[in-house]
């Protein structure tokens, strides 16, 4: 008896140890990247590294401004191109589809989130960059925020589809059919009751596929040129913006931790860091919105 | 059923009063229309991509492509073989690394778990280390795995940062499955005597069986699919791996360094069509378990 009530203990311990690890594994990372990334912080200074426009390692210049512009810019543009269809989408599929043709979508949709990001990139090199090039803008490579945004969108998706067609799925039967009851139609139905009941959800939806576009690194190098700049114009033409090449916070770290030492190592891991804590605080706002729907 | 176009004037909700001309029968056709090309596109945006990526590659593949060496080379000479072996032992290292953890830190989560604030905190570190995007890991891991233990660039690094990049994804699959399995179960096993344990092990683990055999199978994904962390932990060498010492190159890095580094489009295709076969089977095969534990 007390053998067995031994090992129901032991066990319970072993357990409560392997749900910690995911915590642990969180601390380790948030420990080891803030440690190397330190030097950093003191030497060029949190102002310097978050506020500075020029990145020129070999100058010891570590200023994080293009790559933090690049980053929000390709966010944006993918978000632009990736949310409508993405939550066209969901409504599809929660409201319109026929059964069987839900049942082709859905497992294209889930597919879509799993081929390889690289397979994207390869996609976006081999056809996305020679069709933008094609646009007669001089200095137009095909790489850039164009492309970049455009790959992303597709990427984003199907996260945000079936998270989104999960919300519109919860609200409650009634609102629909009370609104069906006082004549409306089912469109007037969608878009008057239905979606501002899922509002929340939907925009948790959304908030998940901006973190998982601010994490997208192989992708992101592969078309959209890397060039340490901020984004500008290519002429006097403002929307040639898109155009421009670019360099994310993801791809900054990828390209040169291979080779970095001393102080831009660590600048490296600061930008880590500074990528970290954006997605922390994108993370919670997806948690906080979740929680309030409850 | 669809709104019998009565909706008068007096009535219609407050959208579309800009539209006062088109009746709301004639906005919801465009409206459902514009819902059905949205739909479409999902699958139209998988044909392409895949479609594109298999057609190019597909005529390349046979027995020699896949059992050869990569060479090297401008044009990525030889086949990928070696690549081939590298994903299968960095997928079996994160699986065993990470199964054992996983399933155990769900079974905690969904059987023991109470109301207590570190379990709060443990649920945290879950949610929050699904987010983090897999460069910060590949970070984590150089910074851990590579310099400070000093494993160097090897499969032993890569296969321990890809086990903290995936065990999110496990502990949610086993967690969800766990909770599945219905309350009867475990009750009539505890009326008979048994203990907790012997219950979870001998009751409820084995219900749970294809929900977590989908969530090692969504694992398995992870890591065939997943380049950003390897490519900063893995080294990138095309040799066979000797040891788990040794750095290497997966399927989906030989891709990448295809496309950038010597530009050999060809082979990149041929190779990304293997995986992307490899991933539409494992999304098939997940599917099928998961069929499988709901009969």
């Amino acid at each position: 008896m007390q053998a067995r009530r031994l090992k129901e203990r032991i066990i319970l311990y072993l357990l409560a140890f392997c749900a910690l690890a995911a915590l642990v594994t969180l601390l380790l990372i948030a420990l080891f990247t803030l440690k190397e990334g330190l030097p950093a912080f003191r030497e060029i200074g949190l102002g310097k590294l978050l506020l500075g426009k020029v990145w020129r390692p070999q100058r010891e210049q570590f200023g994080l401004v293009p790559m933090i512009l690049g980053s929000i810019y390709v966010t944006i543009g993918a978000l632009l191109l990736g949310v409508p269809p993405a939550l066209g989408c969901a409504v599809f599929l929660a409201e319109v589809a026929p059964a069987g043709v839900r049942a082709a979508i859905r497992p294209a949709v889930e597919l879509l989130a799993g081929i390889p990001s690289v397979v994207y990139g390869l996609f976006g090199m081999a056809v996305l960059v020679p069709l933008v090039r094609r646009i007669p803008v001089p200095g137009n490579t095909g790489y850039g925020l164009l492309s970049a945004s455009i790959v992303l969108a597709v990427m984003i998706l199907p996260t945000i589809a079936s998270i989104a067609e999960d919300a519109i799925r919860a609200v409650p039967r009634e609102y629909k059919e009370g609104a069906l009851a006082l004549g409306a139609t089912h469109w007037q139905a969608i878009r008057g009751v239905i979606l501002p009941a899922a509002r929340s959800g939907i925009l948790a939806a959304i908030i998940l596929g901006m973190g998982r576009a601010l994490g997208e690194t192989m992708a992101m190098i592969m078309v959209i040129g890397n060039s340490i700049m901020i984004p500008r114009p290519l002429n006097a033409n403002p929307l040639t913006l898109v155009l421009s090449q670019a360099r994310t916070l993801t791809g900054n770290i990828a390209v040169e931790i291979a080779y970095a030492t001393g102080l831009h190592e660590s600048a490296l891991f600061a930008t880590g860091v500074v990528l970290f804590v954006l997605i922390v605080i994108v993370n919670n706002l997806t948690r906080l919105l979740m929680r309030r729907r409850k | 059923m669809n709104g019998e176009g009565a909706a008068t004037e007096a009535m219609s909700p407050p959208c579309g009063r800009r539209f006062r001309l088109l009746s709301p029968r004639l906005r919801q056709r465009i409206a459902f229309s514009l819902l059905w090309l949205a739909g479409l596109l999902a699958v139209v945006a998988l044909v392409a991509v895949t479609g594109y990526v298999v057609a190019r590659g597909l005529h390349l593949i046979n027995l020699e492509f896949l059992l050869t060496p990569p060479r090297g080379g401008i044009s990525g000479e030889g086949g990928i073989s070696t690549t081939i072996i590298t994903t299968l032992y960095l997928v079996a290292l994160v699986v065993a690394i990470s199964t054992p953890l996983g399933v155990g830190a769900a079974i905690y989560l969904a059987e023991y778990a109470g109301e207590q604030r570190w379990v709060e905190w443990a649920r945290f570190g879950v949610e929050t280390l699904a987010g983090v995007p897999s460069i910060i890991f590949g970070l984590f891991g150089y910074a851990l795995f590579v310099m400070a233990l000093d494993f160097g660039f090897s499969l032993l690094s890569a296969g321990l940062a890809g086990a903290c990049l995936v065990l999110p994804t496990i502990i949610r699959a086993s967690e969800e499955a766990i909770k599945a399995v219905p309350r009867e179960y475990r009750e009539g096993s505890l009326a008979l005597g048994a203990t907790k344990w012997q219950t979870v092990r001998g009751v409820v683990l084995p219900s749970a069986l294809p929900g977590i055999v989908t969530g090692i199978i969504l694992t398995i994904g992870r890591v065939v699919s997943e380049t950003a962390v390897f490519y900063v932990t893995l080294g990138g060498s095309y040799r066979m791996p000797r040891s788990l010492l040794s750095g290497g190159r997966t399927m989906a890095l030989h891709v990448y360094y295809l496309a950038t580094e010597t530009r050999a489009f060809e082979k990149a295709m041929a190779t990304a069509t293997v995986l992307v076969l490899l991933t539409i089977f494992l999304n098939l095969a997940a599917r099928r378990i998961v069929g499988y534990g709901q009969d």
